[in-house]
């Protein structure tokens, strides 16, 4: 894979981006790094793009089964005492966190 | 329809309005685990692996929640299709998966509509499954989000089922706003999907509100106004909303397309984000979980255990009775359909069964009132035998501890009065206020009402008040 090539799929500044909403802090090496790898994958798809799958259905999953459903059955929690002793900090029965910024989107 | 909102000049700008309602599920547990549904509960004791987002815990999806699915959309009379699960990617603590699983471009519904009071016909674009999220509270600087120290975080709703149902750009006014979600309330509740209760945070209206010159076609940029905790709010955010985005225009300036938090207590909507920095969820199927695709003859099945929806039962109850679109909505809002039907079949007088059905029974134990011994009570009024004040009375007693109304008329001395008596009483009164005679028959109608009330106290309020009012005008010829 040429160096065109790769920035043609994808750049610096798109990785970057990717890179700040999957919370990734890279610095120069790795996002050059990243960048190529990330070019690399999407040309992989483009190959697959460049097939001819005229009447293929496309697939959301690679084993061909639908519809696992489980009943609506309560099961028993966690106990939460155990599981907010290994949380970084608690409070009242909470999770502490962090202030945090906004409301979730 | 006006097509008017206050504080925006009708003639100049019409305001777009589309809902995205998000109904909680009626699940015992969440859409993925086997952990409670339930609402509240001590903070953090409806947890399990996948509710915290443990590394090898992996989602199941709850067959009741596709029941319910799906019950909601051929209510809504969606199309039922086969559809996958995605992964919405942000970071909030409130989801500690770092992910929500949601449907994007497969709905388990699509392309279907709801029909409101009025007749109108407001279309739904899809109604998808999807998880619910935590609770956060922010603990210092007053609670408010901007100025907090920490916040504390209680993952008991996270992983509720719930079912997001998009409604199309076609509502106008906050009138018609409401109404559509009071009809998709009704239809929620009436299906068995959801409680329906706004106030508990099992229905969540958000809004999407854009103005246009009146008379074009292409929609303006819109705002997502988040945090409405009520219809009245739903009502007062679209007013605040719409005429903002109208100054804005008006100034010389243009709408920013974003997320608007509604503040109930400034009456006005503020910026929370810029849609342009946030919308980047990164979706994309969810490799842990399979396609839903629904039989069709199991479809059919749900289809054919629905109950009479609330359009349908308008409608059927104004074919009855002719009565006015109002008197059938709220009838039917009240649930009293059923129990006048009965009357009506019954032989009990179409109209005055509605009439008392809209003014007498607001009682939620109304419902539960004899059809056979309601029916004898309107035949009673309608024969005379009774007044309409004194048929009220009744109506009340047989609400409140049933029986025959005949009895309870009797037990009352509720008899018809003869007419030579009210004759009599009316031919006194006359006697005795001599001046307000004068100007009853110097055409004075406001003074009637003293007449018939003089009547009423003389009787204990059993006459007819139509009958006085009848005699009345024939003593003046």
């Amino acid at each position: 894979m040429d160096d065109a090539a790769a920035g043609s799929r994808i750049d610096a500044e798109q990785v970057a981006k990717v890179a700040a909403l999957a919370r990734l802090r890279l610095d120069d090496g790795e996002l050059e790094r990243f960048t190529h790898q990330l070019a690399d994958i999407l040309d992989h798809a483009a190959d697959i793009e460049a097939l001819d799958l005229e009447g293929v259905e496309p697939m959301a999953h690679p084993v061909r089964i639908v519809n696992v459903l489980r009943a609506d059955e309560p099961g028993a929690p966690l106990d939460r005492d155990e599981v907010l002793s290994q949380a970084p900090a608690a409070e009242d029965g909470q999770f502490r966190v962090p202030p945090v910024l906004g409301e979730a989107p | 329809m006006s097509g008017a909102v206050a504080g925006v000049d009708p003639e100049r700008w019409e305001v777009v309005i589309g809902l995205e309602v998000h109904a909680e599920l009626a699940t015992r547990t969440k859409l993925f685990s086997s952990a409670t549904a339930e609402f509240g509960g001590e903070p953090n004791t409806h947890i399990d692996p996948l509710t915290l987002g443990l590394p090898g815990s992996l989602p199941v999806l709850n067959a009741h929640a596709v029941e319910l699915a799906v019950r909601v959309g051929l209510a809504l009379h969606c199309t039922v299709q086969r559809s996958v699960f995605a992964r919405k990617n942000y970071f909030y603590p409130d989801q500690p998966k770092n992910y929500q699983i949601s449907q994007y471009d497969l709905p388990i519904n699509a392309d279907g509509w709801l029909e409101l009071p009025s007749g109108q016909r407001v279309g739904i674009e899809r109604a998808h499954l999807e998880e619910d999220t935590g609770k956060s509270t922010h603990v210092g600087g007053g609670g408010r989000i901007h100025d907090a120290r920490y916040s504390l975080v209680d993952l008991n709703r996270a992983g509720v089922p719930l079912l997001e149902i998009v409604g199309r750009p076609d509502l106008r006014t906050p009138e018609e706003a409401r109404a559509y979600v009071s009809e998709l309330r009704a239809v929620l509740v009436a299906v068995g999907a959801s409680d329906g209760k706004m106030e508990e945070g099992s229905l969540r209206v958000d809004c999407n509100v854009s103005v246009r010159p009146r008379g074009t076609e292409e929609l303006g940029t819109r705002c997502e106004i988040k945090n409405i905790n009520s219809l009245r709010s739903l009502g007062r955010a679209i007013v605040a909303e719409a005429a903002r985005q109208v100054d804005l225009i008006e100034a010389g300036e243009r709408v920013v397309q974003e997320t608007r938090h509604w503040n109930e207590d400034d009456g006005r909507t503020h910026t929370l984000r810029s849609k342009e920095e946030a919308d980047d969820y990164r979706y994309f199927p969810d490799p842990d979980l399979v396609e839903v695709d629904p039989d069709p003859a199991w479809v059919e099945q749900i289809r054919a255990s629905l109950p009479v929806l609330p359009a349908e039962r308008r409608h059927r109850l104004a074919e009855r009775t002719g009565a006015s679109g109002e008197t059938v909505a709220l009838v039917v809002e009240r649930g009293l359909d059923d129990l006048c039907l009965a009357a009506i079949d019954a032989g009990a007088d179409p109209a005055r069964t509605l009439t008392h059905a809209e003014h007498n029974l607001s009682d939620e134990r109304s419902r539960d009132l004899d059809p056979a011994a309601f029916a004898a009570l309107v035949r009673m009024e309608v024969d005379g035998q009774l007044t309409a004040t004194q048929a009220k009375t009744v109506l009340a007693e047989l609400v409140d501890s049933g029986g025959d109304p005949a009895a309870i008329a009797a037990e009352r001395g509720f008899e018809a009065m003869d007419t030579s008596e009210l004759e009599g009483l009316v031919d006194d009164l006359i006697a005795a206020h001599p001046a307000e005679w004068q100007r009853f028959c110097e055409g004075d109608g406001k003074i009637t009402g003293f007449f018939v009330g003089q009547v009423m106290q003389a009787t204990r309020g059993q006459a007819d008040g139509k009958a006085v009012t009848a005699l009345l005008a024939a003593r003046r010829g």
